[in-house]
C-alpha cells in the first residue's frame, strides 16, 4: 500500500513539475500575478510529492517489503539498516529518485531564496527548472520505476546489496555529487531565463552566482568523496582511474570551474556575457551528458548501471532537446549582448579569460578521450577500443601546469588593469623562496625527480603568492585587516590554497609511492620506504552478514612498531560475493595500505602493500576548494536583500518589471 | 584602425594555429593510446598483433586456473562458448570477481608464442555484470550456434 502510495506521489509530482513549467510561463505572457507567482507554491508541491515518493520507497526497503522488485534485487534482511536506507539509491532505479528529489530541493530552494528576484525572472526561472524536472520525472516514471512489483509471487528473501556499495562512501558519495550535478541546472535555467526575458544584462550573473559558487562546491565535494571511496575500498589503492563515469562527472566540474571564474568578470566587469551564458549551458549539458554515459551503458566502466538500450535512448532525446533548444535560443539572441567594455592585457579579466581557455580545451580533451571509443566504434565496424590512463595523463597534465601559474600571478593581478610592477616587481624573491622549499623538499624525500620538482616548484610559488597576497591585504593591524576581508576573498584563497596542496599530494603520491604486490607466508617481512612489513598470518572472523579472513600486518619503522593493520577478505552470504576490504595505517604525510590478494595454500597469502606519501594531500585540497566554495556564499552582497533590491530598482534600459 | 585590423587578423591566426597544432597533438596523443580489443577467436585466427598492447577478453574457462605455488604467477585460458581459446599469464593480484566461468577482459601484450602476457586483468564490480566486449563475444557465439 505504502509503494502504491509513493508511486502516486511521483506521479503526482511529475503534474505539479508540468504546472510549474507551464503556469508562470502563462504569468508572464498575460502579465497575470496570480499564475506569475503560482511558481513558490508549485515548487513546494513537486519537492513535497518527491519527498513523499522518497519516503516510501525507504520504507520499503526498511520493512523488507520484497514484493517490490527493486527492493528484491538490492536489499536483504541480514542487512544492516543504515544501508537498508543507503540502498535506495543504490542502483539505477532509486539513484534517479534520489536525482529527482534533489532537483525538486534546488527548485525550492530557488524559489525559497530568490526574493530579491523581480517576479518575472523568477518565474521564468522557475518555469526553466519545472520543465527540466518534466523530463526527470517521465524518465523516472517510464523507464526506470523503483516502485514495480513482483507480486503475486514475490522472493523471501533479496538478493542482497553489492558488497562494494555497503560501506559509508555509499552513505555520503551519491547524494553529495548528485547535489552538485543537478545544482548546475540553476545557472542553466537562470542564463535561460535571461535569455528567453532579453534581459541580458549584468545582473543575471549577479543572482545565478551564489548559486553556481554551491553547486560548484557540492560538486568538489562529491568528486573529493569518491576519489577517497575508490581508494579505500576497491582494494588496488588507486584514487582517479580516468574512468568513463569519473570522467562524467569531472567534465562538469572543469567547465564550472570556468563557469564560476567568468562569472565573477561577468558581475564585476560587464565582460565575456555571452560566454557566460554558454557555460552555464555547457555546464549542465555535461552534467546530462554524465548521466547519458553512466545509465546507458554505452562505455566500458567500473561503475556503470546494468545496461538498458530503453534509458539510454531517452536520455539521448531528452540531451537532443535540452541543448538544442538551448542553444537556438542562444544562437537567436547572442547578437543583442555585445560587450564594449574593454580592459588590459594584464588585467584579472585576462587571467580569467587565459583560465577559461585552457580549462574548456581540458574538457574538451577528456570528452574526446572518454567518447573516442563511442566513435570508433561506430566509424570502424564495431571495432572496440579503450582509451588507456596515458593519453589522459599526457594530455591533460600539461594543460594544468599553466593553469597553477596563472593562478599564482593572478591574486595580485587588479581588474581592468594591472601596472607590470605590482604583478612582477616581488616575483624574483617569490620564486627563489619556493625553488629553496623545492630543493628542502627534494632534499628531504631524496629524490630528484624532475615531475616533483617543477610542479612542487609551481605549488610552492602558488602558495608564497597567496600568502604574500593575504599578507598585503590584511596590513600592519592583522586583526582588523582580517576582518576587513570580504568572504569572497577568503572563499577565493582557500580554494587556491586547496589547487595547491592537491596537486601537491598528487604529483608526490604518483612520483614517490612504493607499490608491490608480494607473497608473504606467516612472519615473513618485507622493507619498503623505511617500513618493516611483517605478516602475521590470518585469521577467521565473522561480521554481520559476512565471513572473512582477517589478516594481522604489523607496521614498524626501525624496530618500533608504528601500526598493527587488519586487512579483510570477506565473503558476503547472501550473495556469495567476495570483497576485499584494505587496510590502512593514515597519517598526514604518507599511508600505508595493505590488502589481502588470495590464499595460496600453507597459509601463505598474496599481499598488496603501497605506501603512499602526502596522498592525504589530494582529498584535503578537494575539501579546501569546496570550503572556498561555499564560503563566498556568506558575501554579504548575496544576503542583504535590501541593498540588492535598491540597486537593482535603479533604471535599467530593458528590465521589464512586471506587473506585482 | 588598420593596426586594430592587423592585430585582429593576427590574434585569429595565432589561435588557429594554436588550436590546430593542439588538436594534433591531441589525436596524435590518442592515437598512441588506444588498445584493440580483440576476441578469444581473433586472438587464435592471428588477427591479434604480437608484442603491442591491446586487450583480449572472454570466460575463464573451467579448471583452467594453475598457480605454481611459490609465486603470484597465474596461468588461465581465457575462450568463447565455442572452441577458441588462448592461454594468458599474470603476475599479480586478481579482482574479486575473477571466477572461471567468468567473463574478464585482460590488458597486455601477445607474445611469440601466442600467449598472452597481461599486465591488468578487469572483472567487474557485479556477479551480474558482463564487459560490453565480453558480452558481445558470447552473444554473437549464440547466434552462429543456432541451427
Amino acid at each position: 500500500m505504502i509503494i502504491e502510495l509513493g508511486h502516486f506521489a511521483i506521479i503526482l509530482a511529475l503534474a505539479m513539475s508540468c504546472c510549474l513549467a507551464v503556469l508562470p510561463t502563462l504569468g508572464v505572457y498575460l502579465q497575470n500575478p496570480v499564475l506569475l507567482r503560482s511558481g513558490g507554491s508549485l515548487a513546494a508541491g513537486m519537492f513535497v510529492f518527491t519527498l513523499v515518493s522518497f519516503i516510501c520507497l525507504t520504507l520499503g526497503f526498511v520493512n523488507d517489503d520484497f514484493s517490490i522488485a527493486y527492493v528484491a534485487r538490492n536489499s536483504n534482511t541480514a542487512l544492516p539498516v543504515y544501508y537498508k536506507i543507503s540502498a535506495v539509491w543504490g542502483a539505477h532505479e532509486g539513484s534517479f529518485l534520489l536525482w529527482c528529489l534533489v532537483m525538486s530541493s534546488w527548485t525550492l530552494a530557488v524559489s525559497q531564496f530568490s526574493q530579491q528576484l523581480n517576479d518575472d525572472m523568477r518565474a521564468r526561472v522557475l518555469a526553466v527548472l519545472g520543465s527540466l524536472s518534466i523530463g526527470f520525472f517521465l524518465f523516472l516514471i517510464f523507464t526506470s520505476n523503483p516502485f514495480e512489483r513482483t507480486l503475486p509471487f514475490f522472493p523471501s528473501e533479496g538478493a542482497d546489496l553489492n558488497p562494494l556499495l555497503q560501506d559509508f562512501g555509499l552513505i555520503v558519495h551519491p547524494p553529495l555529487l548528485y547535489v552538485g550535478y543537478v545544482g548546475l541546472s540553476v545557472p542553466f535555467a537562470f542564463a535561460i531565463a535571461s535569455l528567453t526575458s532579453g534581459q541580458l544584462d549584468a545582473a543575471w550573473a549577479r543572482w545565478s552566482r551564489p548559486w553556481t559558487n554551491v553547486a560548484w562546491a557540492f560538486l568538489t565535494v562529491g568528486i573529493t568523496l569518491g576519489s577517497w571511496w575508490a581508494y579505500y575500498e576497491l582494494g588496488w589503492g588507486g584514487w582517479w582511474f580516468w574512468d568513463a563515469v569519473e570522467n562524467a562527472s569531472f567534465m562538469p566540474w572543469l567547465l564550472a570551474t570556468a563557469l564560476v571564474h567568468s562569472l565573477a568578470a561577468t558581475e564585476k566587469r560587464g565582460v565575456f556575457r555571452s560566454w557566460t551564458v554558454l557555460l552555464a549551458i555547457s555546464a549542465f549539458s555535461f552534467s546530462l551528458l554524465g548521466a547519458f554515459l553512466v545509465r546507458s551503458g554505452v562505455l566500458t566502466s567500473v561503475h556503470a548501471f546494468a545496461v538498458d538500450p530503453e534509458r539510454g535512448v531517452f536520455i539521448l532525446y531528452y540531451l537532443v532537446i535540452v541543448i538544442g533548444s538551448s542553444l537556438l535560443l542562444y544562437g537567436l539572441r547572442v547578437g543583442k549582448m555585445r560587450v564594449t567594455v574593454g580592459f588590459g592585457w594584464k588585467s584579472r579579466e585576462s587571467f580569467i579569460l587565459a583560465n577559461n581557455l585552457i580549462l574548456t580545451v581540458a574538457v574538451v580533451t577528456v570528452l574526446l578521450g572518454t567518447i573516442y571509443p563511442l566513435m570508433y566504434e561506430w566509424f570502424m565496424s564495431g571495432q572496440k577500443i579503450s582509451v588507456g590512463p596515458p593519453y589522459f595523463n599526457i594530455v591533460f597534465v600539461p594543460l594544468m601546469l599553466p593553469l597553477i601559474a596563472l593562478m599564482a600571478l593572478s591574486s595580485l593581478s587588479r581588474w581592468r588593469k594591472t601596472a607590470s610592477t605590482v604583478l612582477l616587481r616581488d616575483q624574483p624573491l617569490r620564486l627563489l623562496i619556493s625553488l629553496g622549499m623545492t630543493i628542502f623538499c627534494c632534499l628531504l624525500a631524496s629524490t630528484w625527480n624532475l615531475w616533483f620538482l617543477f610542479v612542487s616548484l609551481l605549488c610552492f610559488w602558488l602558495i608564497v603568492n597567496l600568502l604574500a597576497d593575504a599578507r598585503y591585504r590584511i596590513g600592519r593591524h592583522w586583526f582588523a585587516g582580517l576582518l576587513k576581508q570580504t568572504p569572497s576573498y577568503y572563499g577565493m584563497w582557500m580554494a587556491h590554497i586547496g589547487i595547491a596542496l592537491s596537486a601537491l599530494g598528487i604529483v608526490t603520491t604518483l612520483t614517490l609511492s612504493e607499490e608491490i604486490d608480494v607473497l608473504m607466508s606467516p612472519g615473513d617481512q618485507q622493507q619498503m620506504s623505511g617500513y618493516e612489513i611483517t605478516f602475521q598470518g590470518v585469521t577467521r572472523v565473522m561480521g554481520p552478514n559476512y565471513s572473512a579472513d582477517r589478516g594481522a600486518i604489523e607496521i614498524s619503522r626501525q624496530g618500533e612498531l608504528v601500526e598493527m593493520l587488519y586487512p579483510e577478505k570477506r565473503l558476503y552470504a547472501p550473495s556469495q560475493n567476495v570483497m576485499t576490504e584494505a587496510d590502512i595505517s593514515v597519517s598526514l604525510w604518507r599511508d600505508v595500505y595493505v590488502a589481502l590478494g588470495e590464499s595460496i595454500g600453507n597459509q601463505a597469502w598474496s599481499v598488496r602493500v603501497h605506501i603512499k606519501p602526502l596522498v592525504r594531500w589530494i582529498w584535503l585540497g578537494g575539501v579546501l576548494i569546496a570550503l572556498g566554495g561555499f564560503t563566498t556564499v556568506l558575501d554579504r552582497r548575496y544576503r542583504n536583500r535590501k541593498v540588492i533590491r535598491a540597486r537593482q530598482s535603479k533604471p535599467d534600459p530593458d528590465l521589464h518589471l512586471s506587473a506585482g | 584602425m588598420k593596426t586594430h585590423r592587423r592585430n585582429q587578423l593576427l590574434l585569429v591566426l595565432v589561435l588557429i594555429v594554436g588550436a590546430g597544432s593542439t588538436l594534433a597533438l591531441v589525436l596524435q596523443a590518442l592515437n598512441e593510446n588506444i588498445n584493440l580489443f580483440y576476441s578469444p577467436a581473433q586472438v587464435m585466427a592471428g588477427e591479434a598483433p604480437i608484442n603491442k598492447r591491446i586487450r583480449a577478453g572472454g570466460m575463464v574457462l573451467m579448471d583452467s586456473v594453475q598457480r605454481p605455488d611459490n609465486s603470484l604467477r597465474v596461468k588461465f585460458l581465457i575462450g568463447d562458448l565455442k572452441s577458441a581459446q588462448f592461454p594468458v599469464v599474470f603476475e599479480g593480484i586478481l579482482p574479486d570477481l575473477f571466477r572461471e566461468g567468468q567473463g574478464v577482459v585482460a590488458e597486455g601484450r601477445l607474445d611469440q608464442a601466442g600467449v598472452f602476457v597481461a599486465d591488468e586483468v578487469l572483472a567487474k564490480h557485479d556477479e551480474n555484470y558482463m564487459p560490453p566486449e565480453v558480452a558481445q563475444v558470447m552473444a554473437s557465439d549464440k547466434v552462429s550456434n543456432l541451427p
